[in-house]
C-alpha cells in the first residue's frame, strides 16, 4: 500500500500583525472595531505530496513559513486557502511535555499526556514500562514533573510522543534534546520507525540531519516553495542560494582595500578546485588596494556546507606584520598538508586594518572547493587529526 | 457531525483532563477537597448571618413539605447558584491558561471546555449530595425526587457549557471579557431570589406614572426559573412548575446553541490568537 499521506494543496495561511495589541473589548467599542493590523501571508500556494513511508524535510531560513506548513500539516493552524489531507495518525512533536501538569506525578502525566495525543488507556497501559525505561526515569515516575529537572522533562515528553507510533510524525527542531546517551536513543528510534515504514515530516536547520536522514526535501523562502525534489539536489541548491557567488567581484573590503579573487594552488600551482586531502595547497588572495593601507590583516575562513566554520587562520594570529601595501598585488596562505576530510568545503577571505579587527567573513562570496578522498586514514567527520594509534600491553596471540 | 464523533472519539482524553482539573486543584493545600465543601457552607454561614438574622428575612414555608429552615432554604439556591457562577468564573480563561497546549497540540478544542465543566460538575454533584443529606435530616424526604434532580442539573450543566463555550472563546478575543463577567456576576446574583424569597419581588410598581410588572420581567431571566425549579424539587418536594422548567431548558438549549456557534466560529485562528 503506497500513497500520499500528506496532500497539500495550495495552501496559503496569513497571519495578522497588530499595530497595537489591544485586546480590550472596551477599547474595541470605544473605537469601533477590533485592534488595526496588517496582513502578512506566512505561506503563499504551497503544494506538495509527502510519500507513504519516506522522510520528508522541510527547510529554509527563519520565517520562510516552514514551522507555520507543519503546524498547517498538524492541524494546530488552519490555512486560509487550500486543503491539507492527512491519512492515517498524526503525533506532532512541536514541544515535549505540553500540556503537563506541574503539581500531578510523571505517572499522571504520561497518561494526560498520552491521551492529548491520542492514546488509549489500554494503549498507554501496554507502553507505560517502555515509556517510562526509554525516558530513563523509572525511579522518579511518581514525582511531580515540577521537580523535573528540564533535561527530564522534556525526556518523559519526547518518550511518549514517540511511543504514541503514528502513522505521520511531525517534527519541528526536537531532536538536539537530552544528553548524548539519549541523543543516541531517538536517532536509534527515527531510524527504527523509518525501517518500519512510517512517514516522518520533519522541520530543521541542521543540513545534515536533511542529508543523512530525508528523501526528499522542500525548500521555502518567504511562504512560498522554492524547491522541491530529493534531498540532495534541494539542499546543494539551497546552499546555492545562501552561500553562493554572484556576478561581483570584490569579495571583502577594509579601508580601500579589497580582496577581488580566491584561488587555490594545487602542488604544480595550477588554480584548482578540488584536491585530495593531504596534498599541499596555497590560498592566494588576490587584493587591490586603492589608497595606502597600513597594517592591512588578511584572513581565511574554511566553512563545511552547512555553515560550520572550521578554521580561520589570519595574518595577525600567526604573527605576521603585512607592510602597507598600496596598488595589486596578492597574499598566500600556504598550507604543507590540507587536513580536510572529502567533501565540498567554502573558502572565503577576511580583512582588517590595524587596530580593527576582521569583520564576519563574507560568505556571498566563497571559493568553493572540493576534496577528494586522500591518504587520511579517517572516513567520518570534516578534519583528519593526522594521529596515530598504539595499543599497549602484552597481548599474547591465543 | 464529524465533529460530534471526533468527540465521542476524545470521551478518554475528556475524563484525562477532567481527571486533571479535579486532581490539579487541591494538590498542596492541607484540606484538600473538603475545601469543596468548606467554600459553601462559608458563604451560607455569611448569608445567614447577615441575611437570616440580621436582616430577618423569613423563609417560605415548603409546600407540600412543610419544611421551614432558612439555612436549607439558601442551600437549595446557592449550590445551583454556585455551579453556574463558578463556570462563568473559570469559562474566561479555559482557552487563554491553555494557550501552549492550543500551539502545540491538536485535538477539538472544545474538550478543554467540557473537561473544565465535567469538573466543577462533579464538585458540584458532592455538594448536592449533602445538601440531601442535611434535607433528609431535616426530615424532608427528597429521595424518590433524586431522578428529578440530576435531570434539572444535566439541563444546567447544557447552559453552562453553552455559556462556558461562548467566553472561553470570546475572551481570547478580548481579554477584558473576564472583567465584565466577574461584575456581571455580583449583579446577577442579587437578581435571583438565592437569598430571598421571590415574593419579596413586588407583583406591580408603579414608576413614573406607569404600571411596570416588576415580577414579570424580573422572571424573564432564567436563572429565576432555574432556582424555582430546585426550591421545588429540593425544598418543596414538589413536581417543578412546567413553565419554570420548559423555559429553563429553551435558554439552556438556545446557549449552548448560540456558544457552540461562536466558539465555531472563532475557533480556527484560536492557535495565532491565544
Amino acid at each position: 500500500m503506497s500513497g500520499f499521506v500528506v496532500e497539500v494543496a495550495d495552501v496559503s495561511k496569513r497571519f495578522r500583525l497588530y499595530h497595537e495589541r489591544n485586546q480590550s473589548l472596551k477599547a474595541s467599542v470605544m473605537r469601533g472595531r477590533r485592534a488595526r493590523y496588517d496582513e502578512f501571508w506566512a505561506l503563499r500556494d504551497v503544494s506538495i505530496e509527502v510519500l507513504e513511508g519516506t522522510t520528508f524535510g522541510l527547510i529554509g531560513e527563519n520565517g520562510s513559513g516552514k514551522s507555520t506548513l507543519l503546524k498547517c500539516m498538524a492541524r494546530i493552524l488552519r490555512p486560509d486557502k487550500g486543503e491539507i489531507v492527512t491519512r492515517g495518525k498524526i503525533s506532532a512533536l512541536l514541544e515535549l511535555g505540553a500540556g503537563f501538569h506541574p503539581e500531578l506525578s510523571g505517572r499522571e502525566n504520561v497518561y494526560l499526556n498520552g491521551s492529548i495525543l491520542g492514546l488509549s488507556r489500554r494503549q498507554l497501559n501496554t507502553r507505560f514500562d517502555e515509556i517510562v525505561a526509554f525516558a530513563g526515569l523509572e525511579k522518579f515516575i511518581d514525582t511531580p514533573v515540577k521537580n523535573y529537572s528540564s533535561g527530564m522533562y522534556v525526556r518523559l515528553g519526547f518518550s511518549v510522543a514517540i511511543n504514541v507510533d503514528p502513522d505521520l510524525l511531525l517534527i519541528d527542531e526536537v531532536l538536539a534534546v537530552g544528553d548524548a546517551e539519549f541523543q543516541r536513543r531517538c536517532s536509534d528510534k527515527f531510524a527504527e520507525l523509518r525501517a518500519k515504514g512510517k512517514t516522518i515530516v520533519i522541520v530543521t536547520h541542521s543540513l545534515q540531519t536533511v542529508r543523512e536522514m530525508c528523501d526528499q526535501v522542500a525548500l521555502l523562502e518567504h511562504g512560498v516553495l522554492r524547491a522541491v525534489g530529493p534531498a540532495k539536489e534541494v539542499v546543494d541548491r539551497y546552499l546555492g542560494d545562501v552561500f553562493g557567488e554572484d556576478d561581483s567581484t570584490r569579495i571583502d573590503s577594509a579601508d580601500g582595500l579589497n580582496v577581488e579573487r580566491i584561488e587555490m594552488l594545487n602542488a604544480s600551482g595550477l588554480a584548482v578546485e578540488s584536491v585530495r586531502t593531504g596534498e599541499p595547497v596555497v590560498l592566494r588572495l588576490h587584493y587591490a588596494a586603492e589608497d595606502t593601507v597600513d597594517q592591512p590583516v588578511f584572513g581565511v575562513s574554511v566553512h563545511s556546507l552547512d555553515g560550520i566554520e572550521i578554521s580561520r587562520p589570519t595574518t595577525n594570529g600567526a604573527g605576521v606584520m603585512v607592510p602597507p601595501l598600496h596598488g595589486e598585488g596578492s597574499v598566500d596562505f600556504g598550507i604543507d598538508r590540507l587536513l580536510l576530510l572529502p567533501g565540498t568545503y567554502d573558502i572565503t577571505a577576511t580583512l582588517g586594518s590595524g587596530a580593527i579587527s576582521n569583520g564576519p567573513p563574507d560568505r556571498d562570496h566563497a571559493l568553493r572547493i572540493t576534496v577528494e578522498l586522500g591518504d587520511a586514514a579517517e572516513e567520518h567527520g570534516l578534519v583528519s587529526l593526522g594521529g596515530h594509534w598504539e595499543v599497549a600491553g602484552n597481548g599474547r596471540a591465543r | 457531525m464529524t465533529r460530534l464523533a471526533e468527540l465521542t472519539g476524545n470521551r478518554e482524553l475528556v475524563i484525562n483532563l477532567t481527571l486533571r482539573e479535579l486532581r490539579g486543584k487541591y494538590k498542596r493545600s492541607t484540606l484538600g477537597w473538603g475545601w469543596s465543601l468548606l467554600n459553601p457552607l462559608l458563604s451560607v454561614g455569611i448569608y445567614w448571618l447577615v441575611f437570616g438574622v440580621f436582616l430577618e428575612v423569613v423563609p417560605p414555608i415548603g409546600r407540600p413539605s412543610g419544611l421551614q429552615s432558612f439555612v436549607l432554604f439558601l442551600l437549595c439556591g446557592l449550590i445551583p447558584w454556585n455551579f453556574l457562577s463558578s463556570a462563568m468564573t473559570f469559562a474566561p480563561e479555559i482557552l487563554v491558561s491553555n494557550g501552549n497546549l492550543i500551539k502545540k497540540v491538536y485535538f477539538p478544542r472544545e474538550i478543554l471546555v467540557f473537561s473544565q465543566i465535567c469538573a466543577l460538575l462533579i464538585t458540584s454533584l458532592i455538594e448536592f449530595g449533602v445538601v440531601c443529606v442535611l434535607l433528609l435530616l431535616a426530615g424532608n424526604m427528597v429521595v424518590p425526587w433524586i431522578p428529578m434532580i440530576l435531570l434539572v442539573i444535566a439541563i444546567e450543566a447544557v447552559m453552562a457549557v453553552g455559556i462556558a463555550l461562548l467566553l472561553s472563546s470570546l475572551n481570547v478575543y478580548f481579554r477584558d471579557v473576564k472583567h465584565f463577567v466577574t461584575i456581571g456576576l455580583q449583579a446577577l446574583f442579587y437578581s435571583v431570589p438565592i437569598v430571598y424569597p421571590i415574593r419579596l419581588v413586588p407583583v406591580h410598581a408603579e414608576i413614573a406614572g406607569i404600571d411596570v410588572p416588576v415580577r414579570r420581567i424580573y422572571e424573564l431571566n432564567p436563572l429565576v426559573r432555574m432556582v424555582a425549579v430546585f426550591r421545588d424539587v429540593l425544598y418543596n418536594l414538589r413536581f417543578p412548575n412546567i413553565w419554570d422548567l420548559g423555559y429553563f431548558a429553551l435558554w439552556a438549549i438556545g446557549l449552548c446553541a448560540f456558544g457552540w456557534f461562536v466558539f465555531h466560529k472563532l475557533e480556527p485562528r484560536l492557535a495565532e490568537e491565544v
